[in-house]
């Protein structure tokens, strides 16, 4: 509905009070009274922990208290705990280690927590910190995902005789080889999704404070939604009633999947502050996020498809290694079958499918979910091994995913994995994108790059994704005595844009205006009770559906009151553009609201007021998809490789705000464009992080990236009734595998068809002679 | 960070006695190396001594035949200098590619040159432009100035006050930008100053170097094709985990080259 209804480019209304230095994130919090905490952090990758000596730092100016592993056993804190249940075919469970806050015998990744200090001023904790002696007995590590299966690998967990967590399988492995064999042509790709440093602008950083009077704890810290965050915290952690934990995020600055989980560091700061009856704050500084926040991905894959002469795949094998890190992280063990599980073998509907997935333990932090969490991995899988039976068989990359896609005709289409796909028009979102890239065009340009002695390339990569998980939200609304309206999210905007969106929401569907609309979330006291946060790309949905919800059950409420104001009956009220009508009278909402709170000018027996407060909940996800078109060019003697062209379509359902969509997009590609040329994690071989600074660790930057277009292609999701889907995410899917392609396309000529990424100029410059000396010889 | 007292010095002698005088004192230039080694607490002087208020110190000139970079001009201004763009465009290119443009705003010359990092820019300048090392107290040829990693010729108490870059008859800057700090994986200045030639490269080594086998090919003749062919030993080059020694040395050719190319 006009200017600020669903589909408007509204700009947001968050950006003025961000941009001006007027968010309010944690560290900008300061509490009466408060101390300041400083960690100690293992230098080692592996070892024996034989003696932690805290005298000197006690005895130092200002030190309030220095805690250990063994304090926190002494005081009965609980463990960091996975729930993931897995087993091996052979009825054998996931191997599941304990993991306590700070450990008390061993540490297992550099940068693991092992004692925290409490003083005064940051810089006295500091010293102290750096006071504190460990002795320890050094051990040989593992951080190779390649090489942590090995026989003789150095075990991070010896009790348990090997590294592998789990061997989870799907599909019956003999009658898929069999297959496999059988088939016109068999392709394979090796692969490796390099590992990532998440890198939210906002270091992580906690600050609790404890009231004795009525035992209750207050926690502030950078999260995604403060719910679950309590519940451990309270129950399984501090050992607390959940009503008298609460979690407080004002401002987030970035979340991407890694701010949504429990860490040492938070449960140290809650617990210091009870222990010590001050305000305790710890604001994490960059080196500390490179060490201990969790990392992405980190999957190295085998897949092999066989297809038949015309291009149709029919059968599919992967084979996933997944590296966790030292310990079981929330949801780092999940990711290939939870995450990419859902859609895999993505847009393609191939029968026959085997699936081997073995996670790992390594001296080396956890990983966990980063933007796309499993669905970029899955997406990556597919699009390299479509390319690579197109090369096979002498067909058009086009062609062969053309021949694969689940079509409109087959909807609802049931996944190998159990989801449900409702829609998409895969192939129309393909060709959108093809003829915006003026794909048909390439090979002149093509040429026009070899006279300058450039190789060019264009990529295509289409994907499909699965948002909106854990699909259940509370929303409150509630009407101010100014006539303004409050919104009480369980979702949590750590960046997304809801105030905005949600404002909208309510302009359409009550008519109020978009300023008079204001959100309320990031604090588990004021939150709906039923609350998961933001994640999954599934605010739109969940978040958006409450909103419309509260919308409808207050319209009904409403109507009641305005026919008790017109003195007619409820079924003759009309509502629209915030008016209640009947006939020639009518009442505005406003007006209604305030009716609301009048006894006298209610209906008998209703109760006072117009706010709602209401869960919604939806049986399915949803599935945003999209296909994008890279362009570039690689200059062969240095390796260098420049990206011309960026063609983004998505298909994320009905847009409720396309510029703030447009910036999902721009953003997610931006990360993919970074894990593709520049990211990488690395560890050396006794487990030390050598990509540890910004000045080791390539980010992306500006100039990596051209001017992107990026469009829709519309098709409403059948199962929400705002026809939306996930926008978050995508970008992230569909920028790796187009760059790829892109290279793969240029470099094809000397016979190179995949480099892993990151593509670094050197790679690329060694693949170019590696493939230049072959052909020479 | 450690505790320091910190200084604004008022002039240059201010400053060099102070260097002098104090424990362990440091020169504060634009702070874009000091301040994070400090805030990572591996380096705790006792005082800091800032120069950012000696006006002596900012600021470009030609002079002669020599371009005058003062000490705590930060890059940003000798990049966008009229004066420097036009005398020595390949200076005014050096700086404007330093690092981005908060590091360009702060970062100062006399920072960057007193600094010796073996990645940065001004050296491969400051070498390859037969410039003379101005302190209170001596003049010093680049060439006798870089002694190796973040090591110089700088003795206690001396404070760089201005570079001078000679003119050449032409030059050009190549560089290979490193994917996260960028700075120089590989930088290479190629200078023609009549009938002599200077190839100075930064980023490959411990400190910057000449290359006098592509100096001498130039000198007989300052085309491309002179130096196409002569490639650089990967030995006594550095190689981390972007960019390999072989790598660098392979780039050192074609950077050469292409500053060359970018002559003619
Ligand atoms: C993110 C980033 C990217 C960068 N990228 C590049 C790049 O691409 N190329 C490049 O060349 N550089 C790069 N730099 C370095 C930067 O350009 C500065 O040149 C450098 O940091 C030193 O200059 P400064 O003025 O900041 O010196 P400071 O950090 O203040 O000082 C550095 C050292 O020099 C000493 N010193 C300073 N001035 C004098 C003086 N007049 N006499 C004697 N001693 C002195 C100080 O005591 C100190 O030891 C980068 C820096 C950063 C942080």
């Amino acid at each position: 509905m006009g200017e600020f209804g669903i589909g408007q480019p509204v700009r947001r209304k968050e950006d003025v009070r961000l941009l001006t230095g007027g968010g309010e994130f944690t560290d900008d919090i300061n509490l009466e009274a408060q101390v300041y905490a400083a960690f100690v952090r293992s230098p080692h990758a592996n070892a024996k922990i034989s003696a932690i000596d805290t005298l000197a730092a006690r005895s130092m100016d200002g030190v309030i208290a220095v805690y250990t592993g063994q304090d926190l056993v002494d005081a009965g804190v609980g463990l960091l705990i996975n729930d993931a249940n897995y087993t091996n075919r052979n009825g054998k469970p996931m191997h599941k280690p304990t993991r306590q806050v700070m450990p008390v015998a061993q540490t297992r990744f550099v940068g693991e927590v092992l004692a925290m200090v409490v003083a005064e001023t940051p810089a006295q904790a500091r010293d102290a910190a750096e006071a504190v002696e460990i002795d320890y007995d050094v051990l040989p590590a593992i951080a190779s995902t390649a090489h942590a299966l090995d026989e003789g690998a150095p075990l991070v967990w010896p009790e348990h005789g090997e590294n592998l967590v789990v061997h989870w399988e799907y599909g019956d492995k003999d009658d898929v080889e069999a297959k496999l064999a059988a088939a016109h042509t068999r392709v394979r790709v090796d692969l490796v999704n390099n590992r990532l440093i998440v890198s939210p602008m906002e270091p992580r950083s906690a600050s609790a404070e404890y009231d004795a009077a009525s035992g209750s704890l207050t926690v502030y810290t950078p999260s995604q939604g403060g719910r679950r965050l309590q519940m451990m915290l309270a129950r399984g952690l501090l050992k607390m009633a959940p009503e008298k934990v609460r979690i407080i995020s004002r401002d987030t600055g970035g979340g991407f999947g890694i701010r949504s989980k429990m860490y040492p560091e938070t449960v140290m700061v809650a617990f210091a502050a009870r222990a010590l009856g001050r305000p305790v704050k710890w604001r994490g500084d960059r080196s500390e996020t490179f060490v201990s926040d969790y990392h992405g991905r980190d999957q190295i894959n085998v897949a092999e498809m066989g297809l038949d002469a015309s291009g149709r795949a029919s059968v599919l094998k992967v084979e996933t290694l997944l590296n966790v890190g030292a310990y079981l992280s929330e949801n780092g063990v999940r990711l290939p079958m939870e995450g990419g599980g859902r859609i895999i073998p993505c847009m393609y509907d191939i029968p026959d499918f085997y699936f081997s997935v073995k996670p790992m333990f390594t001296n080396t932090i956890c990983t966990d979910t980063y933007r796309g969490a499993g669905r970029p991995e899955a997406n990556f899988i597919m699009e390299r091994l479509m390319d690579a039976g197109a090369k096979a068989l002498g067909m058009s990359r086009e062609d062969i995913r053309r021949r694969n896609f689940i079509t409109e005709a087959q909807m609802p289409y049931k996944t190998h994995l159990g989801f449900t796909l409702d829609s998409g028009d895969f192939d129309g979102t393909m060709q959108m994108a093809l003829d915006a890239a003026d794909w048909t065009g390439f090979e002149a340009r093509r040429a026009e790059s070899a006279s300058r002695g450039k190789l060019r390339g264009v990529g295509l990569a289409t994907f499909i994704e699965g948002a909106g998980s854990r699909p259940v939200e509370g929303m409150r609304m509630r009407f101010e005595e100014n006539g303004d309206v409050t919104l009480f999210a369980g979702t949590y905007s750590h960046g997304q844009g809801h105030e905005t969106v949600y404002a909208q929401l309510v302009n359409e569907f009550l008519g109020v205006d978009f300023d008079k609309v204001h959100l309320i979330d990031g604090d588990t006291a004021t939150s709906p009770e039923t609350s998961n946060g933001t994640f999954g790309s599934r605010s739109s949905m969940v978040g958006g559906m409450g909103v419309k919800r509260a919308s409808e059950a207050v319209i009904a409420k409403g109507r009641k009151i305005a026919a008790h104001l017109l003195q007619t009956e409820a079924e003759r009220v009309v509502f629209e553009n915030g008016v209640f009508r009947a006939q020639s009278s009518s009442v505005t909402l406003a007006e209604v609201a305030t009716a609301s709170r009048d006894a006298s000018k209610m209906p008998e027996g209703m109760a006072l007021g117009l706010d709602e407060s209401v869960v919604f909940e939806n049986d399915v996800e949803n599935f945003p998809n999209g296909a994008h078109v890279c362009e570039l060019e690689i200059d062969p003697e240095t390796g260098i490789l420049e990206i011309l062209n960026y063609v983004a379509v998505d298909d994320c359902g009905v847009i409720l705000n396309p510029f703030i969509v447009h910036g999902q997009v721009y953003g997610g590609v931006m990360q993919g464009v970074g894990q593709a040329l520049t990211e990488n994690v690395v560890y050396d071989a006794s487990g030390q992080l050598l990509s540890a600074s910004y000045m080791d660790y390539g980010m992306p930057r500006a100039a990596h990236m051209p001017m992107m277009e990026a469009l829709f292609n519309v098709v409403p999701a059948k199962t929400n009734e705002l026809g939306v889907k996930g926008a978050g995410e995508a970008g992230a899917c569909g920028a790796p595998p187009a760059i790829l392609s892109a290279v793969g396309d240029a470099l094809s000529h000397i016979g190179v068809s995949h480099i892993d990424m990151p593509l670094t100029p050197e790679k690329v410059w060694r693949a170019i002679q590696e493939a230049s000396a072959v052909k020479a010889a | 960070m450690h505790n320091f007292n910190y200084h604004r010095a008022a002039d240059v002698a201010d400053a060099s006695g102070k260097l002098t005088s104090l424990e362990d004192p440091k020169i504060l230039a634009g702070g874009m190396t000091l301040l994070p080694t400090l805030k990572n607490r591996l380096a705790a002087p006792s005082d800091l001594i800032d120069l950012a208020a000696i006006a002596d110190l900012k600021g470009v000139s030609v002079e002669g035949d020599e371009v005058v970079v003062r000490a705590m001009t930060p890059h940003a201004v000798v990049a966008a200098s009229a004066e420097v763009q036009k005398a020595l465009p390949a200076l005014a290119q050096l700086a404007g590619n330093i690092g981005d443009p908060a590091v360009r705003h702060r970062g100062t010359i006399g920072g960057s040159v007193a600094n010796s990092d073996p990645a940065a820019d001004y050296p491969a300048g400051c070498v390859g432009l037969d410039a003379t090392i101005v302190t209170n107290k001596r003049k010093i040829a680049a060439d006798d100035f870089f002694l190796g990693l973040f090591e110089t010729a700088l003795e206690e108490g001396e404070v760089i006050t201005s570079v001078r870059f000679k003119i050449p008859t032409r030059a050009h800057y190549m560089k290979f930008r490193h994917p996260a700090s960028g700075y120089a994986v590989v930088g290479v200045m190629v200078a023609q100053y009549g009938s002599k030639a200077r190839v100075a490269v930064t980023g490959a080594g411990p400190c910057v170097f000449r290359l006098s086998e592509m100096e001498a090919a130039l000198e007989k003749s300052f085309a491309p094709s002179s130096i196409a062919n002569i490639k650089v030993s990967a030995e006594q080059l550095m190689g981390d985990i972007h960019c390999s020694a072989e790598y660098r040395a392979h780039l050192i050719t074609v950077y050469a080259r292409r500053a060359v190319e970018a002559m003619v």
